[in-house]
């Protein structure tokens, strides 16, 4: 495994008085793809939510490029390179998809390569960049997980998060999904992909973890994983 | 007893009445805009923008009597204090309220509105006085209909500012990023969006369009603690039938308020504002929403 580039260390952490993680563990090597597997409510999204500074852990911590950056905002997180897919794309719908995009940018400091990171966008996407004046509430749902992932890479992420990124889609858009994800690791991005699809995440992955509970119950080589008894029954139906 | 026959209808000097329902209207959608926008950004209804903008034009009589300034020169120095003391306000009292309850910022608005009332009073008394006329000189003639200097200005200080504030909206990083915030203040922090610098710069900018209202209306309504009174109470009903979440609503709401308050204020000046509150209601039970505003329905 290459250098981590980011490093959890037994976190903990709340929703109000319910604890969400109990202690997760993980590393996630410099320009590899991790996957975070496991059934809804294990900690997937929590943990997700803790590493790009939208909730903070009770304990453990977080490092980034070996730097500590628990507790950080997340506006803080995005200019040091971690860029978060939310749940469920959270666009702006109100807004056009170039605003949306440019919105992904506005962190950028280097505002000159805008351009670039839009051509790039456009060629993983070629369709986001025929909808330029659309407002995005009226693309549809695979155009709007385009736009969420296109807009992230506007802020030219060094760690990029992705949260479910096939949910609720047809399995041509998951495959179009997947393979833009592979271009991202191609291009130089870390990944760290939360999936309820365990078989195209273990296909992409280099590296998995599987969550229960809010803990990292397992965590090896894809293609180990893929191997072990536990993984084939509860989430790749052999 | 009203009675409203077509003669009279067809006597009253409608050019005039739209032209001074207009120049009105348009202080309305002013200070309404403000409301809206501080809504928009930061999820709290102020019930004190009436109070920071007579605060405000205070602090512009004090600069174009005590220290003799020019009027324009006072104008955008006052905008520059508004907006200060609005970012101000929001950092440092509404930031720290919970907001897990609708009555926590409407009561700490309201007790801003009454702070700033006492405060207001306390520095500059409450004796009515005049405001220096921005502008003077013989009025526009345009066939039968008379545009006095100040409405004229008020016309222009208020194109410009629309004008611009839309550009900011639509053009500017910072304005677009505004918007994302109410659309979303989730994805918006993940874009790096500084939810806090937003709110403080929403209630700042909110405030000034206050001020500039303040400004413009104190040559006519003179100058004391409780002027804004009435103005603000119709600046919030124009937000609330605009819609409060609606920008463009809120100057449609001003400028109808402003017309309805000219019309109805020539014939029967009593029932002023009960037609202009009447009309609010039947807006509100027609159109829950407002006249632009999206019904809020409830995310499944």
């Amino acid at each position: 495994m290459g250098r981590p580039l980011l490093t959890v260390n037994e976190l903990e952490a709340y929703y109000g008085r319910v604890c969400a993680l109990h202690s997760v563990s993980l590393e996630v090597a410099e320009g590899s793809v991790a996957a975070l597997l496991g059934a809804n409510g294990a900690g997937k999204t929590t943990t997700l939510r803790v590493i790009s500074g939208l909730l903070r852990p009770t304990r453990g911590s977080v490092e980034f490029d070996g730097k500590r950056i628990d507790g950080s905002n997340p506006d803080r997180l995005v200019r040091a390179g971690i860029v978060q897919v939310p749940e469920g794309r959270q666009i702006f719908a109100d807004l056009t998809v170039r605003e949306n995009l440019m919105l992904g940018g506005y962190a950028r400091r280097d505002g000159g390569s805008a351009r670039q990171e839009s051509q790039r966008v456009f060629d993983y996407f070629p369709r986001l960049g025929e909808r330029l004046q659309q407002r995005a509430g009226t693309l549809s749902g695979g155009e709007q997980q385009m736009l969420a992932i296109g807009r992230a890479l506007m802020a030219r992420p060094r760690l990029l998060l992705l949260d479910e990124p096939s949910l609720g889609l047809a399995p041509l858009l998951v495959k179009e999904i997947f393979r833009v994800i592979g271009d991202i690791r191609a291009a130089g991005t870390t990944v760290l992909l939360v999936e309820q699809n365990a078989h195209m995440a273990l296909r992409i992955a280099d590296h998995a973890y599987l969550l229960e509970t809010g803990r990292v119950i397992l965590g090896d080589r894809s293609a180990a994983l893929r191997q072990r008894e536990e993984v084939q029954r509860a989430y790749l139906g052999h | 007893m009203l009675s409203v026959t077509p003669d009279i209808l067809t006597d009253l000097p409608w050019g005039q009445l739209l032209v001074n329902g207009l120049a009105l209207g348009s202080l309305y959608a002013l200070t309404a805009f403000g409301i809206v926008l501080i809504f928009k950004t930061t999820r709290v209804i102020t019930f004190a923008q009436g109070e920071t903008a007579m605060f405000s034009t205070f602090v512009a009589f004090t600069l174009l009597t005590a220290f003799q300034l020019p009027f324009a020169v006072a104008f955008v120095l006052t905008m520059l204090f508004a907006g200060v003391f609005g970012a101000l306000i929001e950092r440092v009292v509404i930031r720290r309220i919970s907001t897990t309850t609708v009555l926590n910022p409407v009561i700490v608005t309201v007790g801003l509105s009454l702070i700033l009332l006492g405060a207001a009073g306390w520095i500059w008394g409450y004796e009515i006085r005049t405001f220096p006329d921005p502008v003077v000189g013989p009025p526009f003639h345009l066939g039968t209909v008379v545009v006095s200097q100040l409405n004229a200005l008020i016309f222009l200080v208020t194109l410009v500012l629309m004008t611009v504030l839309f550009a900011f909206f639509r053009f500017s990083p910072t304005g677009i990023a505004m918007r994302a915030v109410a659309e979303n203040r989730m994805a918006a922090q993940l874009m790096g969006v500084s939810i806090g610098r937003m709110n403080a710069l929403g209630w700042g900018m909110g405030t000034a369009m206050g001020a500039v209202t303040g400004m413009l209306i104190a040559p006519i309504n003179y100058l004391d603690p409780s002027m804004m009174g009435d103005v603000a109470l119709k600046a919030f009903a124009a937000a609330v039938v605009g819609g409060l979440t609606s920008l463009p609503g809120a100057v449609v709401g001003g400028l109808l308020l402003g017309i309805v308050d000219s019309v109805v204020g020539f014939e029967v000046p009593e029932l002023r504002n009960t037609i202009a509150f009447a009309l609010i209601v039947l807006v509100l039970v027609v159109r829950p929403g407002g006249l632009l505003g999206r019904h809020e329905t409830k995310k499944v």
